[in-house]
């Protein structure tokens, strides 16, 4: 036996785990760091700008950005009009996607294994990969064109809830399926009507992890820019009739982006859109954990 | 006529000529049997002989499975069952599943009150407050949780779990209770206080088990009902059936031979 023979092998082995555990530390630390950059790079350029009237008033015009810039201050005014925009059009696409989004996964959910019910599930899976601008045309043609007769939250509400209808169809059907089917026998055995069962029952039993789909999709479609540039269009006022064209802070960004002398409120407006994505991610993990 | 099979005068639940398939797989095969009021019956057999299938006929719970299909009468108290909605039908029988499965969102006080709640009955609080407290009275669970009924059902040990879902069946004062294999996941302990819960029930109620244990069937049952591959292959009172079966496959599963 040649002890020697054994002992180098064992050190090239101990290097090979040693080479091995850097290239994951790395490759660790390469998929972490953008996330870290951009919080950092959003706090640093956008923190002076942020405060509570930016908060509350609506986006200056380019005459008094371009007057503050050249006295060397805080451009003034706020975002109001987009936060207000977005949370109006996300809670607009939320009354239209979650009631619709809930009674489909529970139909899948009732026929598992049928032809109807695969076809909705793979449509279903389609429309989740379907291009967001090409949804914020199809808004376009249906609600802007035949409906408001104009750019409107209404149509940039449509065109999220479309994007959202996947999200929470999914994850009502995989929550129900994790509810054991003795709940719901029980419930039929007492001579509950099913609609009972299910509302009673059934959606109370997994209400976190409805949730936790419902919330995923609001952050998912809370930063979308592009559908609402085609149906929502913008708005340089607070605006809260559905039917009237509407800011976000998605769009906002883009505008700021387009306009030399508002370049600085970019940062802000994006710091903002991502501590409220952050946000309802991480009540969403919340909720999950919840459930366990 | 199989003479192996018991009549029963005026039975409380009159099985006829049931047969159920899935498909083309038939799980209950000519079943005809009379059940007796205020009496435990047991239901045995081995696997998959259609011990459950028959005991979800008798609420119609079986009809949740596809493609099934039922030909005979059931009648309760002379009505047909398959003439009734199941909704009416499901009131008038209580069921207890094998596992525990206390509504996990409710108190142990809306857990026991469900049935009305759901159906959306409104009463008096006065009168739910009776109905909570005689089904828990029923279960000798009372005592132990009249304190808590605030709490999830969820909370309580196994045991309690299955006595607090034997008191939700009894809330709707049911004319026949029907159990799947009702201790099947208890401990010792908690098993026997059901089976005495159960002898103590059938002075206001008609109970029908089914079990696989055979020592629990002769140690709770009156009556005792066999199955095989569907078939029924003898029913008669339990003391006989375990000391003197009368038919060969009776005598082979009881002693042990298969199942």
């Amino acid at each position: 036996m040649k002890v020697t023979g054994i002992k180098d092998n064992i050190k090239l082995r101990i290097n090979k785990d040693r080479i091995f555990l850097s290239l994951v530390v790395l490759f660790s630390v390469i998929t972490v760091s953008p996330i870290v950059l951009i919080i950092f790079k959003l706090i640093e350029k956008g923190y002076k700008q942020l405060s509570f009237s930016f908060l509350i008033e609506k986006t200056p015009d380019t005459l008094q950005a371009m007057s503050a810039i050249s006295a060397h201050e805080v451009i003034p005014g706020g975002i109001a009009n987009g936060i207000l925009g977005t949370f109006l059009m996300v809670a607009l696409a939320g009354v239209i996607a979650i009631p619709v989004g809930i009674i489909s996964g529970v139909y899948l959910y009732e026929n598992q294994g049928k032809l109807m019910a695969n076809l909705v599930r793979n449509v279903s899976d389609i429309l989740q990969g379907v291009p967001s601008i090409v949804l914020g045309l199809i808004s376009y043609m249906w609600v802007v064109k035949h409906i408001t007769h104009g750019f409107s939250a209404l149509s940039g509400s449509v065109a999220l809830s479309i994007m959202m209808l996947p999200m929470i169809v999914r994850s009502t059907e995989e929550t129900l399926k994790m509810i054991p089917q003795t709940l719901k026998e029980a419930g039929l055995a007492l001579g509950i009507p099913y609609w009972r069962v299910l509302f009673g029952i059934l959606i109370p039993t997994g209400f976190s992890g409805l949730m936790t789909g419902i919330l995923l999709a609001v952050s998912r479609v809370i930063g979308e820019t592009a559908p609402l540039m085609l149906t929502a269009l913008g708005s340089t006022v607070i605006n809260t009739n559905i039917s009237k064209p509407t800011s976000a802070i998605p769009l906002l960004i883009w505008e700021f982006y387009n306009d030399p002398n508002m370049v600085d409120l970019i940062w802000s407006s994006s710091l903002l859109l991502m501590i409220i994505v952050l946000t309802f991610n991480l009540v969403s993990k919340q909720v999950a954990a919840q459930r366990k | 006529m199989n003479t192996n099979i018991l009549e029963i005068k005026d039975p409380i639940l009159s099985i006829e000529n049931l047969s159920v398939a899935y498909d083309k797989n038939v799980a209950v095969k000519d079943v005809s049997v009379g059940i007796k009021k205020n009496t435990v019956t047991a239901i045995m057999g081995p696997s998959g002989c259609g011990k459950s299938t028959l005991l979800r006929v008798l609420n119609r719970m079986h009809e949740l499975y596809e493609n099934i299909h039922t030909t005979g009468t059931v009648l309760l108290n002379g009505e047909d069952v398959f003439k009734m909605s199941p909704i009416k039908l499901r009131r008038r029988t209580g069921m207890v599943f094998q596992r525990p499965n206390p509504f996990p969102t409710m108190s142990i006080y809306d857990n026991v009150i469900a049935g009305y709640k759901l159906n959306g009955i409104s009463q008096k609080k006065a009168e739910r407050d009776e109905i909570v407290e005689r089904s828990l009275r029923d279960v000798a669970l009372w005592d132990e949780v009249k304190d808590s009924l605030t709490k999830k059902g969820t909370f309580l040990s196994g045991g309690q779990q299955q006595r607090l879902c034997i008191a939700r069946a009894l809330a709707f004062n049911p004319e026949i209770i029907l159990l799947d294999e009702p201790t099947s996941a208890l401990d010792p302990v908690a098993t026997s206080k059901i089976e005495d819960l159960l002898i103590t029930l059938k002075e206001n109620y008609t109970i029908v088990m089914v079990t696989h244990n055979m020592s629990q069937a002769a140690r709770i049952s009156d009556y005792s009902l066999f199955m095989y591959l569907g078939e029924l292959v003898e029913y008669g009172k339990t003391k006989n059936m375990f000391t003197n079966p009368q038919d060969r496959r009776t005598e082979e599963y009881l002693t042990g031979k298969f199942g």
